[in-house]
């Protein structure tokens, strides 16, 4: 089964898993007073997913004939191998540190630390360059977002600041 | 029409402004030249910024300005390396690109940018005196009629979808409209689906979305496929530097700007078409009625190549701001996000835009004026040292599109767990372009939920039901167009594939 059925199938089971909840557990916290109102919050949801249901299925199983064509711009799935996998998960594996040391460590260390690991892992390997752009941009980033634009960024480590 | 001008004048003639358009142009064409970010994904990280503006008028300039100059910036990229950013510019490299191996680089570099020029010029003309006409037919819509125009404009994108890819872009309209619903709805004040998760309290954030749909999975098709963002011979300077068009190639290229500039603004103007599909018709259509030895010329350098592509993306860019600022519909995934923009912004699009902010709408159409003076002004001496940008390394470009992606979600929200929804979502859009799945429906399905939502439900409140559909013509009439919309294509593959299968038969 190629990917876009397999995608399909669990668009389907997402779209089950809306579907009783709109269906069945939703109105069962809605007070008596909305019921009188022709428009419930689950009616449009349950619209929704009817229709959802109903172009997964004809996704899933191949109503529609698929053009065979293939971009020659775009990633050839079946040369999956040929492609560089590990870096491209590193890379995700290095957002979601990110994500989690963002507060913790500050903005200023945790960017600097994003973009030296991402080249490095892209296989730069001119430490000098690397850590010169990465302290620059992390520094005027945060100058701009904080300083001129005015948005809150929380420069330093969690213990420097004291929270 | 001329007091609406002269306002739009007195707005955008002000110091701020100006510079806004300036910087706009500025930002988006060298962020536009780098492969992978698209005038999407460039407003999406612009949005914080703007909205940090804080006035209206001023932050959709800057935003215009940035699109006009990212799909420059774009085209830019697929002449000198054949490494188009955005998909409005692909039909640019067919031409462009052999035309530069040819060491005219600037000479089809000058071709695109005049007539990028002339096709968002002559599409803000065309808006000016369009808009406004839509606009009035459109205050006669109620909430019915508009719950079934954004069902229209929602169909419409499945009609552009190309062929076996209906069902796929309706799934995703419809993946869209549900994940709108989660989080408190503006109606109903219960949080709806956020299984218990006080982070989705508020619903998904856009930007995170649109980040995640857009700039993510391109970012991570170029780490996977390190050729994607090669950097051609053809970007050293010295070869750049012969700008002149002869009187010639002049002649050549005039009418097909003016026909390709008309027709790709009217493309720009049905939701759902938008630039992409505008050049690459652009192209075809001008391959066609040129004559034979021209023909044999297209695909090998032709100017003509260049000039039709680059005015009808332009021409049409402008076009799907007619249905944004006068019915608050979508016509693009660009134009998606500017509607969220607005939101943002507390501007609600729609045919009361004209009558109670008119100093919005014209200041934007004034600042396309603006926006393509300054892009020709700024781009033509600056177009031998606008290929070094694409020199920089692959190994430090991605870091730095993987951190603005972060940074455009984090900034709005000030959340980590945005980030983490961010990555998710990411991850998932890469699949869903692994499989073929057209991913702007899903974005536009996002932003219109709640309008769409919103609409049918004050419809069903004063109809006390349904009956809305029947009572009120308009809304029958429109709610058919969008299923004969939906079919239609289906029926026209159909019917060719049953004439193909008779031909076959001996028929």
């Amino acid at each position: 089964m190629a990917l876009d059925r397999w995608l399909a199938l669990v668009i389907l089971l997402i779209c089950l898993a809306y579907g009783y909840a709109a269906f069945f557990t939703m109105d069962a916290l809605l007070p008596p007073i909305m019921k009188r109102s022709p428009i419930w919050p689950s009616s449009f949801p349950k619209v929704l997913v009817i229709g959802a249901i109903l172009l997964s299925l004809s996704v899933l199983l191949g109503l529609e004939k698929s053009p065979e064509k293939k971009d020659a711009t775009d990633i050839n799935l079946s040369r999956l191998r040929e492609y560089k996998v590990g870096q491209a998960i590193l890379l995700l594996a290095l957002m979601v540190a990110y994500a989690l040391l963002l507060r913790p460590l500050g903005f200023l260390a945790s960017t600097f630390l994003f973009l030296t690991v991402g080249s490095f892992i892209l296989g730069e390997r001119r430490y000098g360059v690397m850590i010169l752009v990465a302290a620059i941009a992390a520094g005027t980033v945060w100058y701009l977002v904080d300083v001129v634009l005015g948005i809150f960024l929380s420069p330093f480590p969690i213990f420097m600041t004291g929270g | 029409m001329l007091e609406g001008l002269l306002t739009g004048l007195a707005t955008a003639f002000t110091f701020t402004n100006i510079l806004m358009v300036v910087g706009g142009c500025l930002i988006g064409t060298f962020i536009g030249m780098l492969p992978g970010l698209g005038p999407m994904s460039i407003i999406a990280i612009m949005i914080p910024v703007a909205i940090t503006i804080g006035d209206p008028s001023a932050a959709l300039i800057l935003l215009a300005g940035v699109y006009y100059g990212a799909v420059f910036g774009g085209s830019t990229s697929s002449i000198l390396i054949n490494a188009p950013g955005v998909a409005s510019t692909v039909a640019t490299s067919f031409d462009g690109y052999p035309l530069a191996r040819k060491g005219q680089a600037g000479k089809a570099l000058t071709v695109a940018a005049i007539s990028s020029f002339a096709g968002g010029t002559i599409g803000a003309v065309l808006l000016m005196v369009f808009a406004p006409a839509l606009a009035s037919v459109a205050l006669l819509f109620h909430s019915s009629e508009y719950f079934a125009l954004m069902v229209v404009g929602l169909s419409a994108i499945a009609a552009f979808a190309g062929t076996g890819q209906v069902g796929k872009a309706l799934l995703m309209t419809f993946l869209g409209l549900m994940m709108a619903t989660v989080g408190e709805g503006v109606l109903f004040n219960a949080p709806r689906f956020t299984m218990g998760v006080m982070d989705l309290q508020s619903g998904f954030g856009f930007i995170t979305l649109a980040m995640a749909m857009f700039a993510l999975p391109e970012a991570i098709f170029l780490v996977l496929d390190p050729n994607r963002s090669k950097t051609g011979d053809g970007s050293d300077g010295g070869k750049i530097k012969n700008l002149r068009i002869s009187k010639d190639e002049a002649r050549k290229i005039t009418p097909v700007i003016g026909r390709q500039s008309l027709q790709g603004f009217f493309i720009g103007v049905l939701p759902g078409a938008g630039a992409t599909i505008a050049s690459f018709l652009g192209y075809a259509v001008e391959r066609n009625i040129a004559s034979k030895e021209e023909q044999d010329e297209f695909g090998k350098g032709s100017v003509k190549g260049i000039a039709a592509p680059e005015s009808a993306n332009n021409a049409a860019c402008t076009g799907s701001f007619v249905p944004l600022l006068t019915l608050g519909i979508p016509g693009s995934g660009t134009t998606a996000i500017l509607l969220g923009a607005l939101i943002a912004l507390n501007v609600s699009p729609g045919p009361r835009l004209m009558v109670d902010e008119p100093q919005i709408f014209w200041a934007v159409i004034i600042s396309m004026y603006l926006g393509n003076l300054v892009l020709l002004i700024l781009n033509l001496p600056l177009i031998p040292y606008i290929a070094k940008v694409l020199a920089v390394p692959r190994n430090y470009l991605i870091p730095f599109i993987l951190f603005f992606t972060l940074m455009g979600a984090y900034i709005g929200q000030n959340n980590a767990t945005e980030l983490l929804i961010l990555v998710g979502f990411g991850i998932c859009a890469t699949l869903f372009r692994f499989a073929d799945y057209p991913l702007a429906p899903l974005l536009i399905g996002f932003i219109l939920g709640p309008l769409l939502e919103n609409n049918f439900s004050r419809a069903m409140q004063l109809y006390d039901g349904m009956g809305f559909v029947w009572e009120r013509p308009m809304t029958l009439g429109l709610l058919i167009l969008a299923v004969v919309l939906v079919v239609l294509p289906g029926y026209r593959a159909r019917r060719a594939r049953l004439r193909a299968e008779g031909v076959a038969d001996g028929d």
